[in-house]
């Protein structure tokens, strides 16, 4: 009986479409042009500046933060504070930077310390997502663990390093431990918050929709959560990437240059250049990755309907006062569908003016 | 009503439904029993803790009866919500696709039945937008063809036009009365809006509030198309009122 219906209603369906307002009733008649008119007054209107004004919007006040910074260093520099043997300008770190870029060692040390960093990373993600889902799912697990991966998130990374150096000795292992201990607990918290926070409503409509078991969390729970686990992921790399500098500094295998015993080095020969030149190749390294981070934030957002900036809101209240008849939904829509920033939350930076992470990484 | 078929599309029979234990335990509904008509229109209204959400649910599947059965003889059944809950990260299209995906349907298949759907709403054309990108009502409507794709025999709606303006939810009562007409489904509509269940339903059944009881039930012999603002509907809907505000009454003593 069920399935005769099916069949009888998809027909009618397909009826429909080809020619629609066919039927007797009066309401058909009137009805398009009504809900046509509607539908055109009630679509929200977009605003969006050309590319070009984008790209320099986001780009000059990097650039101007960059001028000040460099500024602020020299002035300290010709103030005599302390001699340039101890503290070098800017002009002679980044003299020394560029002439790095042209050695075979450089480039050996930096795809060594990349590799580290992403090795340690990869698994730190797999390991901090399995703990992170089993931990969302299982209340056992939540109960047995769930406050212990927040206080190991705490736990500054270096302490780990004692008990790694005895059990892998001076190796690369004892770095990679550090590296993924520092990285999965945030990992696993971003998953932990991503499924909790998931709307119930969501799941309701999932669960309704016949989604049920694995086709619920693929459907509805794991893009619900993706703003979480991605503030997770970007935290977790803050952290690895910390962790991997401090294990780098400590832990030296005799033979594999990397960016970090390069950093130790310089210091050991009080080459004060060459400790700027290596903390200008880390500083880099965060800024980029940093960018991909919000780069896949921001497009994350803007697909949802979230803004696309930090500050938008506050721009679209100003234009809304100055002008007296901006579009007010945008305003509104800004205001509520942007979530304050809580623990390990991305994207306040979103305009990359302030350098919120890349502080937290040195 | 012309072409009703004969079989019962819905049977609810003695249900109860109670939330918690103990002392603090709760009966959201006691001993409901109603027989749905395949192709019918009804409408279940109640005031505020009347277990209309949660009868909605249990027919939906959502959730199960303490005692009592809900038989659906295999029917299949979607729902539709008030917030239109349409899933943020999906285009209209999208949103749409995703309970044919569920059911296994061919990429090819699947684009044509969403193209399919959402003309049936009215939003030819705005597969690619997202949902941040439509008024409430289109919302609803790309909701409404959602449910459609879940090739539900019936279809249960939770206050869908609560939360729209009335010049919207107007028109959107002439849209859903005529896919109704034109797809035979079977519709379960909770509203706490007397005149939209006066204009909407073949039949209203009004629920008693805590725990959920049905007080009474109306046929709506009113011609369709309604509207409204009709004298007709407004007789009735008063009528209804009455019984619902006696119903209300007893709560407050």
């Amino acid at each position: 009986m069920a399935t005769d219906i099916g069949i009888n209603r998809s027909s009618l369906t397909k009826g429909d479409t080809s020619a629609p307002g066919d039927t007797r009733t009066a309401a058909d008649d009137l009805d398009p042009g009504v809900l046509a008119g509607l539908d055109a007054l009630d679509i929200p209107t977009a605003q969006s500046r050309p590319l070009a004004g984008r790209a320099w919007a986001a780009a000059w006040p990097k650039i101007g933060a960059l001028v000040v910074f460099l500024l602020v260093w020299q002035l300290v520099v010709w103030s005599g504070w302390k001699p340039t043997y101890v503290l070098p300008g800017p002009v002679s770190a980044l003299r020394e930077f560029g002439s790095r870029l042209g050695t075979g060692h450089f480039w050996d040390a930096l795809v060594r310390t990349i590799v580290r960093a992403l090795k340690g990373y990869a698994l730190a993600v797999v390991i901090g997502g399995v703990v992170g889902l089993a931990v969302a799912r299982f209340t056992v697990l939540r109960t047995a663990i769930g406050s212990f991966i927040t206080s190991l998130q705490t736990m500054p990374s270096v302490v780990w390093f004692p008990l790694a150096i005895l059990l892998f000795k001076l190796s690369e292992s004892a770095i990679l431990f550090v590296v993924i201990l520092g990285a999965a607990p945030s990992i696993a918290n971003g998953v932990i918050y991503g499924v909790d926070y998931v709307p119930p409503l969501l799941v309701r409509v999932g669960r309704s929709m016949g989604a049920r078991g694995f086709s619920l969390y693929r459907y509805v729970v794991a893009p619900a959560a993706l703003p979480s686990v991605l503030a997770g992921l970007k935290q977790g790399w803050a952290f690895s990437w910390r962790s991997l500098m401090a294990g780098e500094l400590l832990v030296i295998v005799p033979g594999h240059p990397s960016i970090g015993a390069d950093l130790q080095n310089s210091r050991e020969l009080l080459d004060a250049v060459g400790v700027m030149a290596s903390m200008i190749t880390i500083f880099f390294i965060g800024v980029v990755v940093d960018a991909a981070f919000n780069a896949a934030d921001r497009q994350l957002r803007a697909r949802r309907g979230l803004v696309a900036e930090g500050n938008s809101a506050v721009r679209a209240a100003q234009r809304g006062r100055s002008r007296n008849t901006a579009a007010p939904g945008s305003a509104e829509a800004t205001a509520a569908g942007y979530p304050p920033a809580g623990p390990g939350a991305i994207g306040h930076d979103g305009g990359g003016a302030n350098g919120g992470g890349e502080a937290g990484q040195s | 009503m012309t072409a009703v078929l004969p079989d019962t599309a819905l049977r609810i029979d003695g249900v109860s439904r109670f939330f918690g234990t103990g002392a603090a335990q709760v009966q959201a509904l006691d001993n409901v029993s109603l027989d749905v008509r395949s192709g019918e229109f009804l409408c279940l209204l109640g005031a505020s803790g009347c277990g209309k959400s949660t009868l909605l649910g249990l027919i939906a599947g959502l959730d199960a009866p303490s005692t009592g059965t809900v038989d659906t003889a295999g029917r299949r059944t979607g729902m539709m919500f008030q917030d239109s809950a349409l899933l943020p990260w999906l285009t209209a299209g999208g949103n749409v696709e995703v309970p044919l995906r569920l059911r296994g349907i061919r990429r090819a298949e699947r684009r044509a039945r969403v193209d399919e759907l959402l003309s049936m709403v009215r939003l030819a054309g705005m597969a690619d937008r997202r949902p941040h990108e439509l008024s409430g009502g289109m919302r609803q409507r790309v909701s409404l063809a959602r449910a459609f794709a879940q090739e539900a025999d019936i279809l249960c709606m939770d206050e869908p036009f609560g939360a729209l303006d009335a010049m919207t939810r107007d028109l959107l009562h002439d849209e859903l009365e005529r896919i109704w007409r034109q797809t035979g489904v079977t519709v379960i509509f909770v509203t706490h809006d007397v005149r939209e269940a006066v204009r909407l339903g073949d039949r209203i059944v009004l629920l008693s509030s805590r725990p959920g009881r049905v007080a009474e039930v109306f046929d709506v012999d009113i011609d369709r198309p309604r509207r409204i603002d009709s004298t007709q509907v407004a007789e009735l809907a008063t009528r209804v009122t009455t019984r619902l505000r006696e119903e209300v009454g007893r709560h407050g003593h």
